[in-house]
């Protein structure tokens, strides 16, 4: 089975993480950047069941030239070649529009599986991947901590608030992973060697027969009206138990009425 | 006036406090309609309580057969506001079913999702949310250019309620689901008891590494029921398999935004902050006077939890 894994680059979140205060768009200067953690996971399910079935994994990114590193991360795991979407008018594209990009995309890789995380760390809407399941008219399954496949069914366990589901979709379908899912698997020195050497295909919109009105900043649905850095928390006062802490901590939710 | 849709959440045949809360937002920026996917045995008890809530139109679909995963409520929703016509926004409450059908629902629509929304209001005209970014560190309104926005919310947000709607119009819906559909084998509901949950909650209450064990967590488990508030953990409590994942506060798991977050045993690593610095009041308990959790509690003491907790629990039962 062929699987497309779809990586992101996104700001170490170790990092101060920051807007731009003109747009409210990510500065993508003030942090390093890294791909998403949950990615790497994603990848590492998609080689598992390479290894277990047979076929290749194709990594695929949207984002600006040096997002061709976490490309290059996840070629190293192992993928057996990558696809780099990249084109100026994507720049400020929100999900839906990002979404039909990766889905002309994916059309073209006609793949088996399509894996994702289960949401970045930047964005954080986690609507990408049913956007994307909506577009290519897949069944999705989201926020799997483990999955299997049998044939052409797959079965997975979603975890949601409150509980889990056993859920069995038919292949094709998108799949997106929470952090339950695997260990990713570090790089070994071949595998990093070796990911110089593989494939990395670039594709701009007129190579997907995107509409440039259609993404980018000025083609998406959603638009910023204007935003504001909270003012940074302070701590409060920190006192050292003598015993009484317990009793004190309960005095001041109390009479701040809080509790 | 246009109207505004909220799915409505339901557990056992009631509603779920969170729908109220939608009724309320929505009310903001339409007219209140909700869109029910149930039992048609619950159905009447179920049209009631939405008009309480604020519901001045309950649009009701019975659910498809075969237990497709959400294929129902995203054929209900749709038809929803094909029925409706002038629909000013679709209020979704943000979990992982409702992050999915708002993705899906937007691209049929062809308008945006507001993401993690915590306020919304009307602007010139205009449905115009607020959202906080990394964590609340931002705190950033957006607006939608095209199409009927489809917003999903952050429950525990907002106080206000809906007017009560005394009879609410009834429109049916006919749904079925397209093939080819997930299917839901077997479901598994984690036992929570009677703690509310996580999103939910006006206190949480937190164990971090510093718990040390599956065991040692009634220790957090008896605090969060004095205060009848939810139990949270950090990741690192998750990993040691010492809490269930369902529970982890943080970047990679929930987030909350409570009146009071206690946090026992948490350093406060930038990832967990991340899904609790909004809360109201922070605070912290950690033997680590270093631990950055600090920097950000309303009240901190350095000291071993397994003292300062008991004390604080025996001292708010008393209250």
């Amino acid at each position: 089975m062929d699987i497309a894994v779809l990586i992101k680059q996104v700001p170490d979140t170790y990092g101060e993480r920051r807007l731009h205060e003109t747009d409210w768009s990510l500065d993508r200067a003030a942090t390093d950047a890294v791909i998403d953690e949950i990615d790497t996971r994603g990848v590492e399910l998609a080689l598992t069941l390479t290894e277990q079935h047979g076929g290749e994994v194709t990594a695929v990114t949207m984002g600006p030239d040096g997002a061709t590193d976490a490309l290059r991360k996840a070629l190293a795991m192992g993928a057996a070649k990558a696809v780099h979407i990249t084109d100026p008018a994507l720049a400020g594209s929100d999900a839906v529009a990002t979404s039909a990009v990766l889905a002309a995309a994916l059309r073209q890789l006609d793949v088996d599986l399509i894996v994702t995380g289960n949401e970045s760390t930047d964005g954080r809407s986690a609507a990408v991947p049913a956007m994307l399941a909506e577009r290519l008219g897949l069944p999705a399954v989201t926020s799997v901590r483990a999955l299997t496949v049998d044939g052409d069914t797959l079965t997975a366990e979603r975890v949601v608030e409150g509980g889990w589901a056993r859920i069995q979709a038919p292949l094709p379908a998108v799949v997106s992973v929470n952090e339950k899912i695997a260990e990713p698997r570090y790089p070994n020195f071949k595998g990093i060697m070796s990911a110089k050497k593989k494939p990395v295909t670039t594709l701009t919109l007129a190579d997907l027969g995107v509409d440039a009105d259609r993404v980018g900043a000025a083609g998406s649905a959603t638009r910023a009206v204007d935003g504001a850095p909270r003012p940074p928390r302070t701590g409060g006062h920190t006192i050292t138990d003598d015993g009484s802490a317990g009793a004190q901590a309960a005095r001041y939710l109390i009479e701040r009425k809080v509790l | 006036m246009p109207q505004a849709l909220v799915l409505a959440v339901t557990a056992d045949g009631a509603l779920r406090p969170v729908t109220a809360e939608l009724l309320a937002a929505a009310a903001r920026v339409g007219d209140p309609a909700a869109v029910l996917v149930c039992d048609p045995a619950e159905r009447d008890t179920l049209v009631t309580a939405l008009g309480a809530a604020g519901a001045t139109t309950v649009l009701v679909a019975a659910p498809p057969a075969g237990a497709p995963l959400l294929t129902g409520e995203l054929a209900a929703l749709t038809a929803a506001v094909t029925a409706t016509g002038d629909v000013s926004a679709v209020l979704i409450e943000s979990t992982f079913d409702g992050r999915e059908l708002a993705g899906r629902l937007a691209v049929r629509l062809d308008s945006g999702v507001l993401a993690e929304s915590t306020d919304v209001e009307l602007l010139d005209g205009q449905v115009v949310v607020t959202q906080p970014a990394f964590g609340g560190a931002y705190s950033v309104r957006w607006t939608t250019t095209r199409g009927v926005p489809v917003i999903t919310w952050r429950g525990n947000s907002i106080e206000d309620t809906a007017a009560p709607a005394d009879a609410p119009a009834v429109v049916e819906l006919t749904v079925e689901a397209p093939a080819p559909a997930p299917t839901v084998l077997e479901e598994h509901h984690e036992p929570v008891g009677d703690r509310p949950e996580l999103t939910a909650a006006s206190v949480v209450v937190s164990g971090g590494r510093g718990v040390g064990s599956a065991e040692k967590f009634t220790v957090v488990e008896q605090l969060a029921d004095t205060v009848g508030g939810a139990v949270g953990a950090s990741r690192a409590a998750v990993d040691a398999g010492f809490y269930p994942a369902q529970f982890q506060v943080g970047q990679t798991g929930t987030s909350v935004s409570p009146q009071v977050y206690i946090a026992l045993g948490i350093s406060g690593a930038i990832q967990h902050r991340a899904g609790m610095q909004t809360s109201k009041t922070i605070v912290a308990v950690n033997k680590d006077p270093d631990a950055p959790i600090f920097e950000i509690a309303d009240f901190g003491v350095v000291g071993d939890l397994f003292t300062v907790a008991p004390q604080l629990t025996e001292a708010l039962a008393e209250r």
